[in-house]
């Protein structure tokens, strides 16, 4: 290779379509250059690594010294957020992740993400019936940002009149995700870490708020088993007291730096889920006619889309706490891993027929949604999102076609999607 | 012609399932999947189409689901005969025939039996017909008991601690009833996981208000003279009073109707190949009868060839889809059972998951979280290489631990994990009851004097 492969992959020219590259990257399975970091991209692999706790989340246990930088301040009093579970290992992971899910997931809050359908077709309805020119559609501006960015600020509790100002900020804790090689890694820190402080500083205020007035939100039930008022109580209707009263509460600056990852993290990804599958639709006009025809079919063409253009290609941050043997190749401790999803979703090892798009494959445990303890936190609500956007915006768009294909990409090669999804149609159905 | 014999099998053969619960359901299923497309008969005791009987100790029990609502789902239609309500009640394998309970014969080409195990019933069987008295197997055991905890007890008297034990336990102490548990081992779980484990689970128990009495065995159950059940005699000179007594001592296998048929079956099960095909008491494969699910013994590759017997849900499955696969294969064609064991049990809040072979092991290590917390993962080793693995509310890890134990990593493990305690840098005792213990199970025994006429001669166990 007479290009470093991982540097073609981050190349922006490439984005559009990494699946080549990830094609080429697979013929050496376990991926290793110069001090670069060790890529894995096949699907068995991947997924073995996902479930093996020899692998660490937390860049403290990386050995090259971009870990510090990434790891966020932990001191105390350095002016900066801890890191959120997103960046921790168990035990922290595991009780900062179980406390965070008791007003979201079972079995605290088993129907919260159900209960939020009515919701969500309204707002999806409310957006299609905005679109003004049917012939010039942005679908990136008119429905996949604002849908999830509604929908996250409603569920916290974020006044979406706010959205100008953390829109930024999201943007700049994304990009940081993206191991850009051209910039400098300390200048990025930096800039993270005092993007995450200013996002925290503002989430203070409405915690503090939302403590004095408690609303129907995820900041009001964090905030009440956080800080110094009382623990978590006890859930109702749940016969044991497990998982709850031992993790005590969150502590404030813990809050705060979840609440700034379920804002950024349900920023920055279902917008790329929606446009990719609005994207692949566009391009496969016969499972759009059919998506049309049956509602239903959301369902498994989601996960298809999971798996076909997951909307984050890559997990740049694992480290391994041991020496590891993948594939004959041993992985020295301390080592940064590349987990490439997107690629491992291709792997013809693991699906047949894997560059075809096709909703009714019976088969597609996908790792568009990651595996193991970590995956993806806002799962339920991110299909649900996709799933309405898609069935409605197929029911709705008359004869849409596509104005630029490819489309223009955003940089960020580990959050991957369009930048702008140009389309043109007949009209908007009621 | 082999390739016509087995051609004609698919298209017009006859084949009989003895079983019609999880593993023979799987196993028709699979049979048509595979192209069978002649007679297919179901015969099953029950009066029931197949059903789940994990949900019976759970969600039935607290009166979440009821125990009639347990179907399992179907994953096609199998176009079957179904024989409900009768058992087998013999087997002719010279004449390829199984005759039922009520006198009919049913032939075959190929039989698959999947008949399973039954709860190992109070050995005294006037205390057993006490009105209280339950074992929990069953739909209509759970329907039961379900409906004697909702009428509220005063107490309720749960005899052995095994996994099923430990959830009616649970399930009572869920409902808010008073629950004493009487185990003749130290600890509840002793004999799946070992004493260290079986003390978190005592923990566990004690915790959440069970009256747990370990080291005792219960003498005897007393009724009143209406015949219900009120009080239970144990061996520490106790006396339990209780309103309900649940019978969980453990399972039978169900293979008394094969007694006498020349098959090798007996109170451990139907030994089969690693192909789930049936031996004969001689020690000889049998080329039509097949075997799958809990009543089967099959040897294991990755634990010496030892034949091991295994009540998992998906064992069942596994064992199923590989036996109705190879009934309808050429011998080259067909598979081996390799199914790494494993099972999971959710009891006081906690989910227990284990894979691997536990009790195979002889020191332990937690390798992930803390006892105390109750939450962790922790490897079995033996004889230098990782056997098991058991987590409590820390299940996402499984499958690493799983493939160690297909790899016969070297325990203790030599690598570093993530949240590694203390108590994770050294292995101790896996603490199993003394398996020298002596037990009633069958013998064989030969006989004649020359080798011509040698005979092998089946013994069942003595009660």
């Amino acid at each position: 290779m007479t290009e470093d492969i991982l540097r073609r992959i981050l190349d922006p020219a490439g984005r559009a379509n990494p699946y080549p590259l990830y094609e080429e990257l697979r013929r050496t399975p376990v991926y290793h250059a110069g001090e670069g970091p060790y890529a894995i991209s096949r699907y068995h692999d991947i997924r073995a690594l996902l479930h093996d706790p020899r692998i660490s989340s937390d860049p403290r246990n990386r050995t090259d010294s971009v870990g510090d930088l990434l790891a966020g301040g932990e001191e105390e009093g350095s002016g900066t957020l801890p890191p959120a579970f997103l960046r921790l290992d168990p035990p922290e992971h595991d009780r900062l992740r179980r406390m965070t899910n008791r007003p979201f997931g079972p079995p605290h809050a088993p129907r919260r993400v159900d209960s939020m359908r009515p919701e969500l077709d309204a707002i999806v309805k409310e957006l299609i019936d905005g679109i003004g020119d049917p012939g010039s559609i942005d679908l990136v501006e008119q429905v996949s940002y604002p849908f999830p960015v509604t929908v996250i600020c409603r569920l916290l509790g974020v006044p979406q009149e706010d959205e100008s100002r953390f829109h930024v900020w999201a943007e700049t804790l994304a990009a940081n995700l993206d191991p850009d090689p051209d910039s400098d890694p300390v200048e990025r820190a930096e800039r993270a870490q005092s993007t995450r402080m200013e996002l925290g500083m503002y989430l203070a205020g409405l915690i503090e708020e939302r403590r004095k007035h408690p609303q129907d939100d995820m900041l009001s039930q964090l905030a009440a088993g956080s800080g110094s008022g009382s623990g978590p109580g006890a859930g109702s209707g749940f016969g044991f007291g497990s998982g709850s009263g031992e993790d005590g509460s969150l502590s404030t600056m813990e809050l705060l730096s979840t609440a700034a990852l379920l804002l950024i993290a349900g920023h920055e990804t279902t917008v790329n889920l929606i446009t990719n599958g609005m994207l692949t639709l566009l391009r496969h006009p016969d499972v759009l006619a059919d998506l049309r025809a049956d509602p239903g079919l959301a369902v498994p063409l989601v996960e298809e889309l999971l798996r076909y253009e997951p909307p984050v290609q890559l997990l740049p941050g694992r480290t391994t706490l041991a020496d590891i043997e993948v594939r004959g190749v041993t992985i020295p401790k301390g080592a940064n891993l590349w987990l490439v999803l997107a690629s491992g979703n291709r792997d013809p090892e693991r699906f047949a027929d894997p560059d075809r798009f096709d909703p009714y494959r019976k088969d597609v445990q996908h790792l568009g949604l990651g595996s193991g303890i970590h995956s993806c936190f806002g799962a339920p609500l991110a299909r649900l999102e996709a799933q309405t956007a898609l069935a409605e915006l197929a029911r709705r768009l008359e004869n849409p076609q596509l104005v630029d294909d490819p489309p223009p990409y955003r940089q960020n090669a580990v959050l991957r999607g369009p930048r702008h999804l140009r389309i043109r149609c007949d009209g908007v159905r009621k | 012609m082999a390739d016509s014999a087995l051609e004609q099998l698919k298209r017009d053969g006859r084949i009989v399932v003895v079983g019609a619960s999880l593993a023979g359901l799987r196993a028709a299923e699979t049979l048509r999947e595979k192209g069978f497309a002649g007679r297919l008969t179901m015969i099953g005791d029950e009066p029931y189409e197949p059903y789940d009987r994990p949900p019976l100790s759970k969600q039935v029990l607290l009166g979440h689901a009821d125990a009639a609502h347990t179907v399992l789902p179907r994953r096609r239609d199998i176009g079957a005969e179904w024989k409900l309500g009768v058992a087998a009640a013999g087997l002719d394998m010279a004449g390829r025939r199984v005759r039922l309970a009520d006198g009919e014969e049913v032939p075959y080409d190929r039989l698959l039996i999947a008949t399973g195990v039954r709860a190992r019933p109070w050995p005294n069987q006037a205390e057993a017909e006490l009105d209280g008295v339950f074992v929990l197997r069953t739909r209509d055991d759970g329907a039961g008991l379900a409906r004697r905890l909702a009428a509220g007890p005063r107490r309720v008297l749960v005899i052995g601690a095994g996994f099923t034990g430990s959830e009616i336990a649970s399930a009572c102490r869920e409902r808010g009833l008073d629950v004493t548990v009487a185990e003749r081992g130290d600890a509840p779980l002793v004999g799946a996981l070992g004493g260290v484990i079986g003390r978190v689970a005592a923990d566990l128990q004690r915790e959440n208000g069970v009256d747990l009495r370990t080291g005792v065995m219960v003498t005897g159950l007393e009724g009143d003279s209406a015949g219900r059940f009120r009080a239970a005699h144990l061996s520490d000179g106790s006396t339990v009073e209780a309103d309900v007594a649940v019978v969980s001592l453990g399972a039978v296998r169900n293979t008394d109707w094969l007694a006498g048929s020349g098959l090798g079956a007996g109170p451990r099960g139907i030994a089969c190949d690693a192909g789930c095909r049936a031996f004969d008491i001689r020690g000889i494969v049998t080329d039509d009868i097949f075997v799958a699910g809990d009543v089967a013994r099959s040897p294991h590759p990755l634990f010496g060839y030892q034949f091991l017997s295994l009540e998992h849900w998906g064992n069942a499955v596994s064992q199923a889809e590989t036996a109705a696969h190879n009934m309808v294969s050429e011998s080259t064609d067909r598979r081996p059972h390799m199914w790494v064991p494993a099972f999971w049990s959710t009891q006081f809040g906690i989910n227990v998951k284990s894979v691997g072979v536990p009790s195979l092991g002889t020191e332990i290590l937690v390798t992930q979280g803390s006892l105390a917390e109750r939450r962790f993962a922790a490897v079995y080793g033996y004889q230098g290489r990782v056997i098991g693995a058991v987590t409590f509310d820390n299940a996402r890890w499984l499958e690493f631990y799983e493939r160690q134990i297909e790899i016969t990593a070297p325990f203790p493990p030599p690598y570093d994990t993530v949240d590694r305690r203390p108590e994770g840098r050294h292995p101790v005792p896996a603490d199993f009851p003394d398996p020298s213990v002596p037990t009633h199970g069958p013998t064989i025994t030969l006989s004649g004097y020359s080798p011509a006429d040698r005979r092998m001669e089946f013994t069942p166990a003595g009660h």
